[in-house]
This record gives C-alpha cells, sequence and structure tokens, in this order.
C-alpha cells in the first residue's frame, strides 16, 4: 500500500519536475532584460524582441483587479465575519462566493464580453481588468473571512470594552491583526488572475503593440495571451518566445504563492 | 482550520453577539454607515452572481431561439448553415472529465493518505506544498508543455502500443492523433489532482484522534486503521472533493484547447480521436463568430450552458461539505 501511495506522490511530481525543467530549458536562452520591455517584432520570422506588451498588460489588468476586488471583497469579509456571521445574508454569501470559486473563467470572459466590450464596441484593458477582477473577489472574500475569524476575540473585547467604537474597532484592531492573513489571500488571488488566459481572451483580446501605461481604452496584449497565440505559430521564433515567456509567467506566479507561503509561516510562528 | 478554533476560549464565532451593537453604540452615525458599507460589498456577490447569469442569458437570447433544445440534443454544429447544436461539445466535456477523475482520483486519494496518515510530518509537509504548486502552474503553460512534449511522448509510448496490443477494445481503437480525449484527460488530470488532494487531505485531519487510536489498540494495522477508522468517516467529504475536482474539470478551457483536437461533431468512443469540449470551443471558435451575430450568441449560449452545469456541480459539492462540517476550504 506504501508503494501504491509513492508511486501516486511520484504521478503528481514527476510531471511538475518535467514542467519546470521543460520550460526552463527552452526558455532560459531568449531570456534578457529587452524580452520583458520589448515589444514582438513585426516580421513573424524575426528573432529578438520579446513579450514587453504582455508583462505590462499582465501588470496593468492584474492591478486594476486587484484595486476593484481587494476593498469590496475585505469590506464583504468584515461582514461575513463581525456583522451577523449567522444571519440569512452572510450564509448565502458564503456559499456563493465559495461556488464562484470554481465557476469557469470562460464564463466570466464572456459576461465581460457581454457586458462592457459589447456596451463600449472595444475590446479594452478595462475590460481585462475587470474580468481579472471578477475572479478574484471571492478568493480574496473568503480568505480574508478565514483571517478575520482567527484574530482572537480577546483582542475585539478589550477594545470594545475600552469604550472604542465597533467600526473603529475593526479598522484598527481586527483588519491589522489579521493583515498577514489577508495578505496570503490577495496574493494568491494574483497569482490566479495573473496566469488566465481563457477570460482576457475575449475581453483584452491581445495587441502586438505595446500600450501605454495610461491608455485603457483599446485592446492589449498580457503575458498568457502572448504565450497563447505565439505558441500555435508555425515559426519557431515565434515558438521560442512562447517558452521564455511561459518561463516568466511560471515564476512570477510561482514567487506570489511561496511569497503567500511564507507569510502563513510567519503569522503562524507568531500565533505559537 | 477553523473547526479547530471553534470552542476554543475566546474563539471568533461565539465571542460577541455580533449582530447586536452594544446600547450606548446603536444608531452613531459612522457605525451605521461601515455596517452598511459592509452589508453592502457583500451583496455585490450576490447582485454579481445574478447580473452574470441575467446578462448572459440576453445576450444569448437569439441562439435560445432559434436553435431551442436542439442546443443540447442535436449533434449538428454547423455555422455556415446556421445549424448550432452542441451535443457533441457537451459529450467531449462529459468525457475528458471523466478520464480526468478516473485517473486523478485514486491517485489524489493515495496522496492524501500519504501526507496526513503515513509519511513523517517532516517529509509530508514538504511534498504537500510540491503537489499545490502544481494548482499554480497556469492552464496555459499546461497547454504548451502538453503539445509540445506531452503528446509526443504519450503517442509514441502509451497510446500506440495501447491501440495496437488492446486495439480490440473499441476504447483504444482507431487511432487518429495524438492530440486527442484521452490527451486531453490526462492533462486536466494533472490540473485537479493538487485540488482533489488537498481537499481529502483536509478531511483526512477532520477525523478524531481516539478514533484512529482505538483502531490500532484493537490491534489494526496502519491500512486497516486507514480502511476501518478514516476513510468511512471521509466518504463524504470525498465525494465533495471529487465533484469540485470534476467542476474544475468541466470548466478548464485553455489547456483543452490546446490538446484537444478542436473537432466539433465527434461522439465516439474511440478515446484517441479528436473532438472538442463546450469551453475549448468558445475560445477556439470566439473571434471567427465576430461578425455572425447568431454564431456568436450559440457560442454565449454554449457558456451559459456550461456556467449552469459547473455550478449545479459546485452548489451540489458544497452543500455535502456543509452538511457534514468537513472540510472547510
Amino acid at each position: 500500500m506504501v508503494v501504491a501511495m509513492w508511486a501516486a506522490v511520484a504521478a503528481a511530481i514527476v510531471p511538475l519536475c518535467f514542467i519546470l525543467a521543460d520550460v526552463i530549458a527552452k526558455g532560459i536562452g531568449q531570456l534578457s532584460a529587452a524580452f520583458l520591455t520589448q515589444p514582438e517584432p513585426f516580421v513573424v520570422t524575426a528573432t529578438g524582441g520579446g513579450f514587453g506588451a504582455g508583462v505590462r498588460g499582465t501588470i496593468k489588468m492584474v492591478a486594476l483587479g486587484t484595486v476593484a476586488s481587494v476593498p469590496i471583497g475585505v469590506l464583504a469579509a468584515v461582514y461575513l465575519s463581525e456583522y451577523q456571521p449567522r444571519g440569512p445574508l452572510a450564509t448565502v454569501v458564503r456559499f456563493i462566493a465559495d461556488v464562484m470559486t470554481g465557476i469557469p473563467s470562460i464564463f466570466v470572459g464572456i459576461f465581460v464580453f457581454t457586458a462592457v466590450v459589447l456596451e463600449t464596441h472595444s475590446f479594452s484593458s478595462w475590460a481585462g481588468g475587470l474580468a481579472l477582477g471578477i475572479l478574484m473577489l471571492p478568493l480574496i472574500v473568503r480568505t480574508s473571512e478565514e483571517a478575520l475569524r482567527l484574530v482572537p476575540g480577546t483582542l475585539r473585547e478589550a477594545s470594545l470594552a475600552l469604550g472604542v467604537r465597533r467600526w473603529r474597532t475593526v479598522v484598527s484592531v481586527m483588519l491589522p491583526t489579521a493583515l498577514p492573513g489577508i495578505t496570503t489571500g490577495i496574493l494568491l488571488a494574483i497569482a490566479r488572475a495573473a496566469g488566465e488566459t481563457a477570460p482576457l481572451l475575449l475581453t483584452a483580446f491581445g495587441n502586438q503593440l505595446l500600450v501605454p501605461w495610461t491608455t485603457w481604452n483599446g485592446p492589449e496584449a498580457a503575458l498568457p495571451l502572448e504565450i497563447y497565440f505565439d505558441s500555435r505559430s508555425p515559426f519557431p521564433a515565434q515558438q521560442a518566445r512562447a517558452w521564455t515567456g511561459a518561463l516568466v509567467l511560471i515564476v512570477g506566479v510561482f514567487v506570489l504563492a511561496l511569497t503567500a507561503r511564507f507569510v502563513v509561516a510567519r503569522r503562524s510562528r507568531v500565533r505559537a | 482550520m477553523t473547526a479547530t478554533q471553534d470552542g476554543t476560549p475566546g474563539g471568533p464565532p461565539t465571542a460577541l453577539p455580533a449582530g447586536r451593537p452594544l446600547a450606548h453604540q446603536r444608531g452613531r452615525p459612522a457605525d451605521v454607515l461601515f455596517r452598511f458599507a459592509t452589508a453592502a460589498c457583500a451583496s455585490i456577490v450576490l447582485i454579481l452572481l445574478a447580473g452574470m447569469l441575467v446578462r448572459t442569458t440576453w445576450a444569448a437570447w437569439p441562439a435560445f431561439q432559434h436553435s431551442g433544445i436542439g442546443l443540447v440534443t442535436s449533434n449538428n454544429w454547423n455555422p455556415n448553415t446556421s445549424s448550432f447544436g452542441g451535443l457533441s461539445f457537451i459529450y467531449g466535456t462529459l468525457l475528458t472529465s471523466v478520464i480526468a477523475l478516473v485517473l486523478a482520483v485514486p491517485v489524489s486519494i493515495l496522496i492524501a493518505l500519504f501526507v496526513s496518515e503515513v509519511a513523517p510530518p517532516g517529509l509530508g509537509t514538504p511534498l504537500g506544498y510540491l503537489v499545490d504548486l502544481l494548482a499554480a502552474v497556469p492552464s496555459v503553460v499546461y497547454g504548451l508543455w502538453g503539445v509540445i512534449v506531452l503528446v509526443p511522448f504519450l503517442t509514441a509510448y502509451v497510446w500506440l502500443p495501447l491501440s495496437r496490443h488492446l486495439g480490440f477494445i473499441p476504447l483504444f481503437s482507431d487511432f487518429a492523433s495524438g492530440r486527442n480525449f484521452a490527451t486531453a484527460g490526462v492533462i486536466l488530470a494533472l490540473m485537479i489532482t493538487p485540488i482533489i488532494s488537498a481537499i481529502c487531505r483536509e478531511v483526512f485531519r477532520t477525523v478524531p484522534a481516539e478514533e484512529r487510536e482505538s483502531a490500532l489498540a484493537l490491534g489494526a494495522t496502519r491500512w486497516e486503521m486507514i480502511r476501518l477508522a478514516v476513510l468511512p468517516r471521509s466518504r463524504p467529504g470525498i465525494v465533495a472533493a471529487v465533484m469540485l475536482g470534476f467542476g474544475r474539470a468541466v470548466g478548464e478551457t485553455i489547456a483543452v484547447a490546446y490538446l484537444i483536437g478542436g473537432v466539433p461533431n465527434k461522439i465516439t468512443l474511440h478515446l484517441f480521436q479528436q473532438g472538442s469540449t463546450v469551453a475549448a470551443n468558445i475560445a477556439l471558435q470566439f473571434n471567427e463568430a465576430a461578425s455572425l451575430p447568431l454564431f456568436k450568441a450559440s457560442l454565449i449560449a454554449l457558456g451559459v450552458i456550461l456556467f449552469i452545469i459547473t455550478l449545479l456541480i459546485n452548489m451540489a459539492a458544497r452543500f455535502v461539505i456543509r452538511r457534514t462540517g468537513q472540510a472547510p476550504v
């Protein structure tokens, strides 16, 4: 039985190692500072250039998604943990947030396509960022609620007993204490959003040009989109760039995920 | 994690009658405003879900009117003749997801048992982290790696030998392409294994130590203890984990779009043939559909159907979890 268990662990970890090894081996060659800042050359067979447009687009859209989802998500979590945690609204919201973490990301793309792209008659960075924000929201609600629940009740009681108002208690005592846990949740949500391709396909659409930081009204590239398009190309130069893009994306996502783990580890040491 | 927190002194849920502010605080404008703001933000989650369903259904309405129930019962998807029967996509979605479950469920349960019951904590915890990292790999990377590395490998060493030696079984006969139902199922299995095993791990952790110890005290071996104490108690949690994994496999888009071949109207038992799934087909055909309103509405309609299916699967899974009180995932 232990042999079967070892085999099962190997069945998961061996492919992981192969994915990492292949992405590094095929991607490291083109990696350079220029790859992260330059757009792709217009000639499909040309080497050089990079996914600068996608890197910038991903940063812009993930930032918008974060700005849109974090305040709403954290405040919703405050309601779920501080006010009426067993009330009907909290029960339904918690259930729906759980369910929403599992809905297909392409459906969120379809929704934003109908609600934003069709209305404004244009693919845009706005639409892409909004789609990522919708995907992040339920994750942030649930992880922030868990973090707030782990704050010892005695802290809240001490604050209230000193005559501090409830909102002030939440803002000055509960949220700062839960901050490491909330940060962990936000980082994991960012990691998930940064790797999404399907919703951006229908909202940001992709773009070969480097879009200025301040322009949000037109189609924009994203790192996963550029990987997706270039990997389906028959030209070796584009395929090579796709692998390097995959390396950049996977390193970015893993750094976020491991940072989140590190924050969790620090928090649990404090609690112990 | 919260399960162990409940009931401890000062444990949050029982700490204060949270809904009722103290008498002297009631009605202070700042408190009322703050409470209203949090309630409004909580409601946004509900409004969002309802809004998504309504807006997309509205956009898909022409397709529902045009095709009716044929959208899911007819196996004829041909945009050139305005035939939009998506049965083959639903078939492909179910077939690839079932293949993924067949491969991933035993593996995930064994991993979870190993990490939580058998391995020493110094080994189990890092192994658990490593398996969790599989969930962090973006689906576009799975797709790229799958198409360039996995397809040639599986074709040469697994699919072709299977179809050569076991070709008398219809499942394995008539090999057509390395991009097929089976390959898509394998990549989906990789993607849902970390999800299922993480939930199973949490579920096994909720089995009381007394039950393990009584089994061991009665002379059970470690395996018998797992079979007698751990697994029976965990059955609802495992069922929920499998359903959540199923929901994820059904909705996965990009990795499958790379690996399934993208051929509509294919309903066959032969696993080594190309096909398509609901999600993959939306991603693959959406841009072609840009100038054809009915085509686009039909794809959106497929999206609505996919959404409702995954919603029901996820709701059922969460319901099972809530009922048993296991795995606060």
